[in-house]
């Protein structure tokens, strides 16, 4: 196939651009083209919700969404979110929680959480059961997850008010 | 020497066992830096892929690759005519059997391997796959195994003699073509009589449905061929690495110490990642072929279509009781549907697995299984999801038969089983069908349990409930699940252990490095369980280092010692104890050298915490530390230098951890709906290493079984499709359908385990199966149902609802 189409991405504060045919899907991009392993592929049809990336401020389950289709756009991935140096809150709980066993869903599972606490900073067991509802966890039963989301929460909330 | 900690500091300091230590293995995977098998990209890797039958019973007339070849980027295609010259278009099952690599002349399921097609890249390989031209003739199918024993259909023509007569199978006679061993267990005669002569027998039959481990992670490898050197690298999601290496070296002919095989970071497992699939096979072949890397990954449709499903046993019971409810009798026989391939991952002794474990928690005296395995037109490759060898559908089996008891004698389910557990001091208790159950306290369990909830006061509510449903005040039922179970983990002793003739004993070796630290590396391979944080933990306590100081690696056949992986709960039971018992080498030789240190005899010093005290003069003593120091830069006469130590632990007994469920479920009458009001689960798994991750075990495991009971399973239409081939139509549950549980224990160590732990990972899963199942069945108990299948989705309760007439 001949017909590439000219991409620019932002990706984790960084502009990519590359050729690519109209067929290819974002998370071969981020993982294949770009190196970004931290989005896994479970299901390849947005049910499970490994490969989760924020595009533009909205969690998108990249497995099934083509990489022209977020040309021009800001992508942040697991990476983009902490390292070793400066963990996001979630990430610390997560650990600090056992919010995961495996690992192969915690890269979505924590991408969808920041925007979840974006969207709604304080929310209720059920909001985060609703909220979280498209990420799939088949070792921790999900208890543990939500203790750490709301652990986050807190401490997030905290540190704003301190702030202010 | 003046020593400022307390002891209790230097016990907090090592994080030894019993306590909650985060887990080490969480900074890679929280940051995006986990090693999957995906992940691996080597020099102009190739990737590989199959073109699948459309049919699940077919003749293969032609198989056309050229216009296949002619796909920009692909490279090779592979078809069972290539495999052939090389004796690998069929291979050795875990059982016994044989399994066809590519399709050899026809197909015997849906989604069966065909051709593999590798080509530049995922892309490539797509579109090499679709210009691949198979011409099929269809024959006919069998979904049914007891239609499959009746048929002329022979589904197997290797099976079968010059005359169509079935020949004998890897376990003894077979009675028909499609029928592939019948295995039995216990006392057939006696069991019969004592049942046809009892005052009270209770018969049910019960279909425990087809389903999949489904791990988010989907199987695949990467096999890479280094012809300059002879060797050959396969990296994969292998819950047994060293077996893996074992079967490739047997298959291929290439000598072991050639082969390295590499388990990375494994993205959950739960016995889908035992066995040996094709794509393996095709990968390693397929590198050989084109002298690059090949890598081979499942998209989740080959998954749930193709590797190893779980159950599908259709098992007849009888249950026999005198009028005050004490067991004297149970009878077992199951129909196993292990589809176009004996390829059940049971050790070889036990065809139909640890099925015989199904007189459960009951002091049942008399009692005989028999299990007949069969051909289908299905995917081939029974695992033991998530249980130990069919554990799982003898946990039902007996725990549904209960409660069919419970409404023969019109009892209490809960007083049934008190009457019936085997006593505290019955153990070590050898069961009817066999095993030796190692220790239990099943009553003091079970009385924390029913306490813990107020039983009668649910039983109280539940009548009320059924009374305001008779008058009409509500929609909603009420339903109480129970569930107790025991567990057979910890496979196994050589003795009567194996997978492929390989006995299951599992090892650790341990090297302390000069300034006190370590590194100890062990047979097994974690999917998630926490091996680095729970096994350095036990190595904290038996040899006094700080569990931060130690270091733990598996999955890596070139440094690991050889053991037979994880799965079957055997970890802990076997590889923990592996861990102990090198870590009392480490500590012997250590108290030699500190004795030395301290200028006394070596009974003179003993080990505490974490140092060698010369008794009777706490003052007078050398850290682990020291002594490791000492062990590398001085001459110690009679000793050689260095500190390390492995054990190869062979279990004199499996270990049987049990647990104690109660469910409390509404059900809405006119939808279907359930809702899990509460879910109470005590395990009881031995000595308690990391109380966190026990607990996150339980929590996992319950989950998995919510999903089995309530909703996910492998369909099949009469043609042999699969109707359940993605997540659309495959349930998994969310955080939205996942109640939150309470969990509890009690602690009976194993007598026999250097430290007293059972294994707890799969004992949520086999307990939590029957306690949903029978809450459901429980709140339709008062009009009249005794049984309903599996799985209890929506439709089927509301279905279960208007068959007992409570829509008119």
């Amino acid at each position: 196939m001949s017909n590439k189409m000219h991409i620019k991405l932002n990706v984790n504060g960084k502009d990519e651009e590359f050729l690519a045919e109209p067929r290819e899907l974002l998370i071969y991009t981020l993982r294949e083209r770009l190196n970004i392993t931290g989005p896994h592929i479970g299901c390849e049809t947005s049910h499970c919700g490994a490969c989760t990336v924020t595009i533009d401020g909205k969690s998108v389950k990249s497995c099934t969404m083509f990489a022209a289709q977020a040309d021009g756009k800001e992508i942040t991935t697991i990476e983009g979110i902490g390292g070793p140096d400066d963990l996001h809150p979630l990430q610390a709980a997560f650990k600090e929680h056992h919010g995961l066993q495996c690992g192969y869903c915690t890269p979505g599972m924590i991408t969808r959480a920041t925007k979840l606490l974006e969207e709604n900073p304080n929310p209720t067991e059920e909001e985060i059961r609703f909220g979280m509802a498209g990420n799939i966890c088949r070792c921790t039963g999900y208890q543990n997850i939500i203790k750490s989301i709301q652990a986050a929460a807190a401490e997030m909330s905290a540190a704003k008010e301190a702030a202010e | 020497m003046k020593d400022e900690v307390t002891r209790d500091e230097r016990i907090d300091n090592l994080k030894g066992m019993g306590c909650s230590r985060k887990r080490v293995e969480d900074a890679r995977f929280t940051q995006g830096k986990g090693n999957y098998v995906d992940d691996i990209k080597l020099d102009g890797m190739l990737f590989g892929d199959f073109v699948r039958s459309p049919y699940a019973h077919a003749r293969i007339k032609n198989i056309d690759t050229a216009a296949a070849l002619e796909v920009p980027g692909v490279l090779a295609v592979l078809t069972a005519a290539d495999l052939e010259p090389l004796g690998l278009h069929w291979m050795p099952t875990l059982a016994g059997d044989k399994q066809m690599v590519l399709a050899d002349g026809k197909v015997l399921f849906q989604g069966q391997e065909v051709a593999f097609v590798v080509a530049e890249d995922r892309y490539a390989a797509a579109d090499g796959m679709e210009a691949v031209e198979v011409e099929y003739e269809e024959l006919s199918v069998i979904v049914d195994p007891f239609e499959a024993l009746k048929s002329d259909v022979v589904l197997r023509e290797d099976t079968v003699d010059e005359n169509g007569k079935p020949t004998d199978g890897a376990h003894g006679p077979r009675n028909h073509p499609n029928h592939i061993f019948t295995w039995e267990a216990g006392d057939k005669d006696p069991t019969e009589e004592v049942i046809a002569n009892a005052e009270i027998v209770a018969e049910e039959e019960m279909y425990y449905h087809r389903t999949h481990p489904c791990p988010l992670e989907t199987c695949g490898c990467v096999a890479s061929m280094d012809k300059v050197n002879g060797k050959l690298t396969l990296w994969g999601t292998f819950q047994a690495p060293h077996a893996i290496r074992t079967i490739v070296s047997l298959i291929s002919g290439l000598e072991e110490h050639n082969i390295r095989v590499i388990s990375p970071d494994i993205g959950g497992g739960f016995g889908n990642k035992v066995g040996a699939y094709p794509g393996y096979v095709c990968s390693v072949v397929a590198s050989i072929v084109t002298g690059k890397p090949v890598k081979w990954i499942e998209d989740r449709m080959d998954n749930l279509m193709t590797t190893a499903f779980a159950r599908d046993y259709w098992m007849k019971g009888k249950i026999s009781a005198t009028p005050e409810g004490k067991i004297t009798g149970l009878h077992c026989h199951v129909t196993a549907d292990h589809g176009g391939f004996d390829a059940c991952a049971d050790p070889t002794k036990f065809p139909a697995g640890f099925m015989n474990i199904c007189t459960g928690s009951y002091d049942i005296p008399t009692a005989y299984l028999a299990v007949d395995g069969v051909y289908t037109n299905k995917a081939p490759g029974g695992v033991s999801y998530r249980c130990s060898f069919r554990v799982t559908e003898a946990v039902y089996f007996i725990e549904r038969m209960i409660e069919v008891l419970a409404i023969k004698l019109d009892m209490d389910a809960a007083e049934l089983r008190r009457i019936n557990f085997i006593k505290k001091e019955q153990f070590p208790y050898t069961a009817a069908l066999g095993w030796e159950y190692d220790s239990g306290d099943y009553h003091t369990a079970w009385d924390k349990a029913l306490k813990a909830v107020d039983y009668d006061g649910l039983r109280a509510e539940q009548a009320q409930r059924v009374a305001d449903f008779k008058a009409g005040k509500t929609r909603k039922l009420m339903g109480i699940g129970l569930s107790f179970f025991t567990e057979i983990v910890g496979a196994g002793p050589v003795k009567n252990c194996d997978i492929l003739g390989l006995g299951m004993f599992d090892s650790c070796e341990i090297r302390i490095h000069p300034t006190g630290s370590a590194i100890a590396r062990l047979g097994t391979i974690s999917q998630g369980q926490g091996h680095a944080t729970t096994f350095a933990q036990i190595l904290a306590s038996e040899i006094g280092l700080p569990a931060d100081s130690i270091t733990i690696e598996e999955g890596d056949t070139d440094t690991a010692p050889y053991g037979l992986g994880t799965y079957g709960s055997r970890s802990t039971p076997v590889a923990g104890a592996a861990t102990a018992m090198a870590g009392r080498k480490i500590r012997a030789k250590a108290q030699m050298i500190a004795a030395y240190l301290l200028e006394v005899h070596d009974n003179d010093v003993e080990f505490d915490v974490d140092r060698f005290v010369v008794k009777g003069a706490p003052e007078r003593f050398k850290t682990m530390k020291e002594v490791a120091f000492a062990a590398y830069n001085q001459a110690i006469p009679g000793i050689e230098p260095g500190l390390e130590a492995v054990s190869y632990y062979d279990p004199p007994n499996m270990t049987y951890p049990f647990g104690a469920y109660i469910c409390v479920m509404d059900i809405d009458v006119d939808t279907g709906v359930t809702d899990i009001r509460r879910f109470y689960a005590l395990d009881d798994c031995g000595t308690r290493i990391n109380p966190m991750i026990i607990e996150g075990q339980v929590h996992g495991g319950l989950t998995e079984a919510l999903a089995v009971a309530l909703g996910q399973e492998i369909a099949y239409d009469n043609m042999g499709n699969v109707k359940t081939g993605t997540l659309m139509d495959f349930f998994l549950p969310t955080a939205w359908e996942v109640p939150n549980y309470e969990t509890d224990y009690t602690v009976t160590p194993s007598p026999h385990h250097p430290i007293g732990a059972k294994g707890v990972g799969e004992s949520p899963h086999v307990g939590g199966v029957p306690c949903f199942s029978n809450a459901v069945q429980d709140a339709f108990r008062p009009f009249g149902n005794t049984h309903t299948n599996m799985p209890h989705d929506h439709w089927r309760i509301w279905k279960t609802a208007n068959g007992l007439g409570l829509h008119d």
